[in-house]
């Protein structure tokens, strides 16, 4: 056997013993807030394990390609809140063990048993919360006027705001603002609601995403973000710490996120350590402090591995107050919510 | 002979004709199909609806997006050929042969960036406090800062930056095939600059401007990072709506039609330009 057969089985043999070392992969569908190595390695090296992450926008997005994976393509999901349901109903998620998970110590306002159960049986659990509110510049507007919400898309900053493009959060705060609960919204208050985004319209000078808004904010463009909240202006505090933002005297929105596993998923112990890591208190605050997007941890232990100034920035101590004063994101049917994003829609295009 | 030739020659394109049918015929068939579907809750149901056809007469932002899409298009094409037109000339006709290579780097330069971090630089080139309204106060052109960014006038200023550059290449590609000798024949013949420009030049070259227009025209009303990025969602678009179709709502059949009624467009701009157009100049 001559010395390159040697080399080449040597390197086949290397070649395989890699492939045995990171033989077990975990393929999660997640937001972008996941997809930090500081969150995903200390799993992947306890666990030796690859953890694949695909982010995506959208409930609609992620059903869809869900649908048209094969059946074990995906183990974990994360996904809004309010949209736990809709995977429930297609039969997407399997069955937690709600005694294996730390929902004792997460805030009340956020369990959600309503969201991530059916019937008895847990499907998906809380790992992070926000808010959708108002986010601005203190040092060029009147901060008293950030706590109206009427005043704050008034002609007073007429030009001088950007509404967060995601219709639900804009339109919970529309609703809001006009004393319609969110959780009461129907196709009767789109038409008290259709004028507010009129007037909200009328006053943006834009209508932007999370990276726009925050380059809006960051920039002058605008002084005021519509929609924002501390996932806004957290990553910009630290230079700028006249960004800021506030929970409005009507209150504001709050928005959720939940993880789960899929039901089809072949690796459900794995899938069901990765959740119970993601919410654990070292987890979740890593994940709230996430480089993609800051938001408050579910869990309310995760305050013991935070910084005094990380939980300065998420107004930890403020969090009891905030949570009574904010009302979740609508939650709508198929029909009630085609007809808000038509609503939506059309006075975007205004 | 000629059978092992034909065998041949289909070996060779089989592998372009899969992939065409695979990756283009085939995703397109079904997009059509899929237009004519129906979502019922999450259930797709197949079948011959014109009910998303239907929708788009019906609501008025679809509508609007349709109009927005062809004026901007239509302005950034128009503008982009100006544009590129004389620099394209100055090329081939001014700048010394073996300078040539190098003046077309440097107008090429900017697609080495990113299409996403280039909008994003013009976001902030445009903002109220970026380098254009800096200068112009600066100048004492204005006295407070215009909105320029998160505008129509955004979103036609970051096409033409791109546009530009394509149609410079295609129209240079056209006007170094032009024997110098039309020129100089024209001129024989008592034909000024002008004329010659407009009696020889611009018919010669209109296969190049027709080339990179509908290539233009093509690209920008399909395009959805820059009028998302630029535009401010101040008005939208048709792949704007198209992707507020799929990002929630996932309704895939509205979505095809409205991707249908676009190929409508970019096919009418075909046959439009189909005379002169002259792909083979690129």
């Amino acid at each position: 056997m001559t010395k390159l057969r040697y080399s080449l089985l040597a390197i086949a043999a290397m070649q395989l013993a890699t492939t045995s070392v990171v033989a077990q992969e975990l393929n999660a569908l997640v937001w972008c807030d996941h997809a930090d190595d500081a969150l995903i390695k200390p799993f992947e090296e306890k666990h030796d394990v690859k953890v694949n992450l695909r982010e995506y926008e959208g409930t609609g997005a992620a059903l869809a390609l869900l649908e048209q994976s094969r059946p074990g393509d995906w183990d974990v999901l994360v996904i809004d809140g309010i949209d736990v349901f809709r995977a429930v109903e297609t039969g997407m998620l399997a069955p937690l063990p709600k005694n294996e998970l730390p929902i004792e110590d997460m805030f009340t306002e956020v369990i959600m048993e309503e969201n991530n159960s059916k019937d008895g049986t847990w499907y998906a659990v809380t790992e992070k919360f926000g808010y959708n509110t108002i986010s601005y510049n203190s040092a060029k507007v009147d901060v008293k006027d950030m706590q109206d919400l009427a005043t704050v898309w008034s002609d007073k900053y007429a030009g001088r705001i950007s509404i967060y493009d995601y219709y639900l959060p804009v339109m919970g705060l529309a609703a809001i603002s006009e004393g319609v609960t969110t959780a009461n919204m129907d196709a009767a208050s789109l038409k008290t609601i259709g004028p507010v985004l009129g007037q909200m319209r009328s006053s943006a000078a834009s209508v932007a995403g999370v990276v726009a808004a925050q380059t809006a904010l960051a920039t002058g463009e605008v002084d005021i973000v519509v929609g924002g909240g501390e996932w806004l202006t957290a990553v910009l505090a630290e230079e700028q710490p006249e960004m800021t933002w506030t929970i409005p005297d009507q209150g504001a929105v709050r928005w959720t996120q939940s993880i789960g596993i899929l039901s089809d998923s072949k690796q459900k112990e794995l899938s069901l350590e990765f959740i119970k890591y993601i919410t654990s208190p070292e987890g979740q605050a890593r994940l709230a402090t996430s480089a993609c997007f800051w938001g408050m941890p579910a869990n309310s232990k995760a305050s013991d591995f935070m910084t005094d100034s990380q939980r300065a920035i998420l107004r930890w101590d403020e969090q009891n107050k905030f949570l009574r004063r904010t009302q979740l994101y609508p939650a709508p049917n198929m029909d009630l919510d085609n007809a808000m994003q038509d609503l939506w829609l059309d006075k975007l295009s205004q | 002979m000629i059978g092992h030739e034909k065998k041949l020659g289909w070996g060779f394109t089989a592998p372009a004709l899969v992939w065409t049918l695979a990756f283009f015929v085939a995703p397109f068939l079904v997009m059509i199909a899929m237009s004519f579907a129906n979502l019922e809750g999450r259930t797709l149901i197949w079948g011959v609806h014109l009910d998303n056809y239907i929708e788009l007469a019906n609501r008025p932002y679809l509508l609007r997006a349709v109009a927005v899409s062809m004026q901007i298009t239509f302005i950034v094409t128009l503008a982009s050929v100006v544009l590129a037109y004389p620099l394209a000339a100055i090329i081939a006709f001014r700048v010394p042969q073996h300078w040539q290579r190098f003046v077309l780097l440097l107008a090429i330069l900017p697609f080495w960036t990113s299409y996403v971090i280039r909008s994003y630089a013009w976001l902030l080139v445009l903002a109220r406090e970026g380098l254009v309204n800096q200068t112009l106060i600066h100048l004492g052109i204005i006295a407070e800062p215009i909105t320029l960014a998160n505008s129509r006038f955004a979103t036609v200023t970051g096409f033409i930056h791109f546009f530009v550059m394509l149609l410079t290449l295609t129209i240079y590609a056209n006007l170094v095939q032009l024997s110098p000798n039309y020129r100089l024949a024209a001129r024989d013949l008592g034909a000024n600059t002008f004329q010659i420009f407009r009696h020889v030049i611009l018919p010669l070259s209109l296969p190049g401007i027709v080339t990179g227009a509908f290539l233009t025209f093509v690209l920008c009303i399909g395009d959805y990072v820059t009028p998302h990025i630029l535009g401010g969602n101040n008005e939208l678009t048709m792949p704007q709506v198209v992707m507020v179709q799929l990002g929630r709502r996932a309704d895939f059949p509205l979505a095809s039609a409205m991707a249908i009624v676009m190929m409508g467009f970019v096919t009418i701009a075909y046959l439009a330009s189909a005379r002169w157009l002259r792909l083979d100049r690129l």
